[in-house]
């Protein structure tokens, strides 16, 4: 059974008397262990379809079962359980905490989750460690490059174990060679720890590191494809 | 998530708007310190007071013509001439009173007293050799009136010290005559100086026989009080009740509320002034708990600011796990911590401001003014400028927890 359903997913949102339809009818189906690329121009809902996939949002019509479970019987604190404890997150902006040291940043999720606190210094530099940043640990995010900021990031979405990281044009900040780097940072992630890795992009460069292209357009779903030529991203660290 | 953890993270946040944070508890620092500085100078008061009622001794009974005032507008009860000779007589019966050691009438008013054209208006007040005694106020020089003066109803005074300054400033008066009411006085004592905080004024008195006072300065034949001075600490309770029923039966008085006497001991006395500096000092400390509340509502601007600057932090650790309790426990508790730093700011700094004004007061005025450190007050500053924190701190809270992770995440 597949990790996440979605069936006829439709989101509108309405202010005063203008509503607007951002998806209009989704349907997907993404594996455990997947690495897909939703891609799309802005405005073609890819970022709102994300975020209902994260538990960020929820929709409006259609229903989306993850790992099982509708999203419809998970209360408020439930849908925050999850998001810590099963997905990571990845942002364009990186949203690391200012005046806030790499470790420290990357702990943020422990504090919610109910891990033992000794754990986790250990479990912080094995993520940080994962992501090639070790000699950057106490480094604060003004002190980093675009490409370290954003492989922070991915350590602090690696750092509880999820089973789906949700990447949120990662590479929209950076610049080609950092791009690259961080991408080869995800890809890895994703072969040798086998976490589900869901990416939005709007760069079909980017999207080819994926297993799997999914293209929204208007809020539907244009086309669903496998990669034939994957691209494979130069590991920093081998 | 632990509050060591929450505690961490304010801490930067605080660091990070130093400035900010020191203007934001500079309103609970005030109002602490202001309610520390009141609870403390009042405890200070207290104790001088207290302490000069104590000087007058625990023995000593006081009996107060008149019934005691109904109402602000009764006070002509207290105007009476109830207090006689027969009172005098009954009381000194020792049968009926076993334990009154001593017993004094005393007459007291203003008269004026001259000097060789100088004339000054100090309390004359009547009494006998039992004065010194009971009020602790010997002669510095000179002799204390006797029981021959009294009996004889002799002209004699005994002047305190600011008498004898105005009457006399150059010239020492013991042995002189002064005039009272046409009457020569022989000045045969001075009292030493005991500072104008004394519950009775003893320099600004002139003391003479209650004989003297009653026939040749106010004419009377009744007395303004009774003092008596029981055998021991232990049997003033029981010498007010012999005192009451002794005067009931003196008086023809069946129904106590009908009295036209009171007794009043040091007790009553401590309890009075206490009454009144208590609710004086709860007064004024409630004045200064209102500039807590003022502080408290530039915490919640400052707390709105803080929420308002950090929504992407709120968007990002809700998308990371953080549940709105989580949220709302965050930033409640910096304005808690927030408050309760000033509180404690507040509570040092009143301590030391009137640790400063009691040696000031010591030195300059020459009181015995003990320093107190209000510990009540202190716990009740801590308390209730945390619970300031809690109280204008819920709303920014509240309104963080609530926020929309993803507009929180998006905004700029």
């Amino acid at each position: 059974m597949p990790l996440i359903v979605v069936e006829q997913l439709e989101k509108t949102y309405s202010e005063g008397d203008i509503v607007t339809p951002v998806l209009r009818g989704i349907s997907l189906a993404i594996n455990k262990g997947e690495f897909v690329a939703i891609m799309g121009p802005s405005g073609s809902g890819k970022s709102t379809l994300l975020h209902i996939l994260g538990f960020l949002d929820t929709p409006t019509a259609g229903s989306y079962r993850f790992d099982g479970k509708s999203i419809e019987e998970h209360s408020e604190e439930e849908l925050a359980r999850v998001r810590n404890k099963k997905f990571g997150f990845v942002f364009q902006a990186f949203n690391l905490l200012p005046r806030t040291s790499v470790l420290e940043n990357v702990k943020l999720p422990l504090l919610y989750s109910g891990v033992n606190e000794g754990e986790w210094d250990a479990l912080s530099r094995q993520a940080i460690g994962a992501v090639g940043l070790s000699h950057r640990a106490e480094y604060e995010p003004s002190q980093l490059s675009g490409g370290e900021k954003q492989r922070a990031a991915i350590a602090r979405a690696l750092v509880n174990t999820p089973q789906v990281i949700f990447a949120d044009e990662p590479t929209g900040n950076l610049d080609s060679k950092s791009g690259e780097l961080v991408m080869g940072t995800i890809q890895k992630m994703h072969q040798e720890r086998g976490h589900t890795i869901i990416l939005i992009t709007h760069e079909t460069y980017t999207a080819e590191y994926a297993e799997r292209i999914i293209r929204l357009k208007d809020g539907r779903i244009e086309s669903d494809t496998k990669v034939a030529n994957r691209r494979t991203g130069d590991s920093f660290v081998k | 998530m632990t509050i060591k953890h929450i505690i961490k993270s304010s801490v930067v946040g605080l660091k990070t708007n130093k400035t900010r944070s020191a203007l934001t508890i500079l309103g609970i620092v005030i109002g602490v310190t202001a309610i520390i500085m009141v609870v403390s100078l009042g405890q200070g008061a207290r104790n001088l007071i207290l302490g000069q009622i104590q000087g007058i001794g625990a023995r000593v009974i006081a009996i107060v013509p008149g019934r005691i005032p109904k109402g602000p507008t009764d006070i002509l009860a207290t105007l009476t001439a109830s207090l006689k000779e027969r009172d005098l007589s009954t009381l000194k019966r020792t049968e009926d009173v076993p334990h009154a050691e001593e017993i004094m009438p005393v007459v007291f008013g203003s008269e004026t007293v001259s000097f060789e054209g100088q004339t000054y208006r100090p309390t004359i007040f009547g009494g006998t050799e039992l004065m010194a005694e009971i009020y602790d106020v010997y002669p510095e020089r000179g002799r204390n009136i006797s029981e021959d003066d009294v009996r004889a109803a002799a002209d004699v005074v005994v002047l305190g010290t600011k008498v004898l300054e105005t009457l006399s400033p150059d010239r020492d008066l013991l042995g002189e005559r002064v005039k009272i009411k046409g009457r020569n006085f022989l000045v045969i004592g001075i009292l030493p100086k005991k500072g104008a905080a004394s519950l009775f004024n003893f320099d600004d008195m002139a003391m003479v026989p209650y004989t003297t006072a009653q026939r040749y300065i106010f004419g009377i034949k009744h007395y303004n009080r009774i003092i008596i001075q029981a055998d021991s600490e232990e049997h003033v309770a029981a010498t007010v009740n012999d005192v009451k029923a002794a005067l009931r039966a003196e008086h023809g008085i069946t129904d106590p509320e009908k009295d036209d006497f009171a007794v009043e001991t040091q007790t009553d006395a401590i309890q009075t002034v206490s009454t009144i500096l208590s609710a004086l000092t709860v007064f004024l400390a409630l004045v200064a708990a209102i500039s807590l509340v003022v502080g408290g509502i530039g915490i919640m601007n400052i707390m709105l600011v803080s929420v308002t600057e950090r929504t992407r932090e709120i968007g990002l650790r809700k998308a990371l796990g953080a549940t709105n309790r989580n949220i709302l426990a965050q930033f409640l508790l910096e304005a808690v911590i927030l408050t309760g730093i000033g509180g404690l700011i507040g509570i040092l700094l009143g301590a030391l401001l009137s640790f400063a004004i009691s040696l000031v007061i010591t030195n300059a005025f020459g009181l015995l003014w003990s320093f107190t450190f209000p510990i009540f007050a202190a716990i009740l500053g801590i308390g209730v400028s945390s619970a300031i924190g809690l109280i204008f701190g819920l709303y920014p809270a509240r309104k963080a927890s609530r926020m929309n992770p993803i507009e929180a995440l998006r905004y700029e």
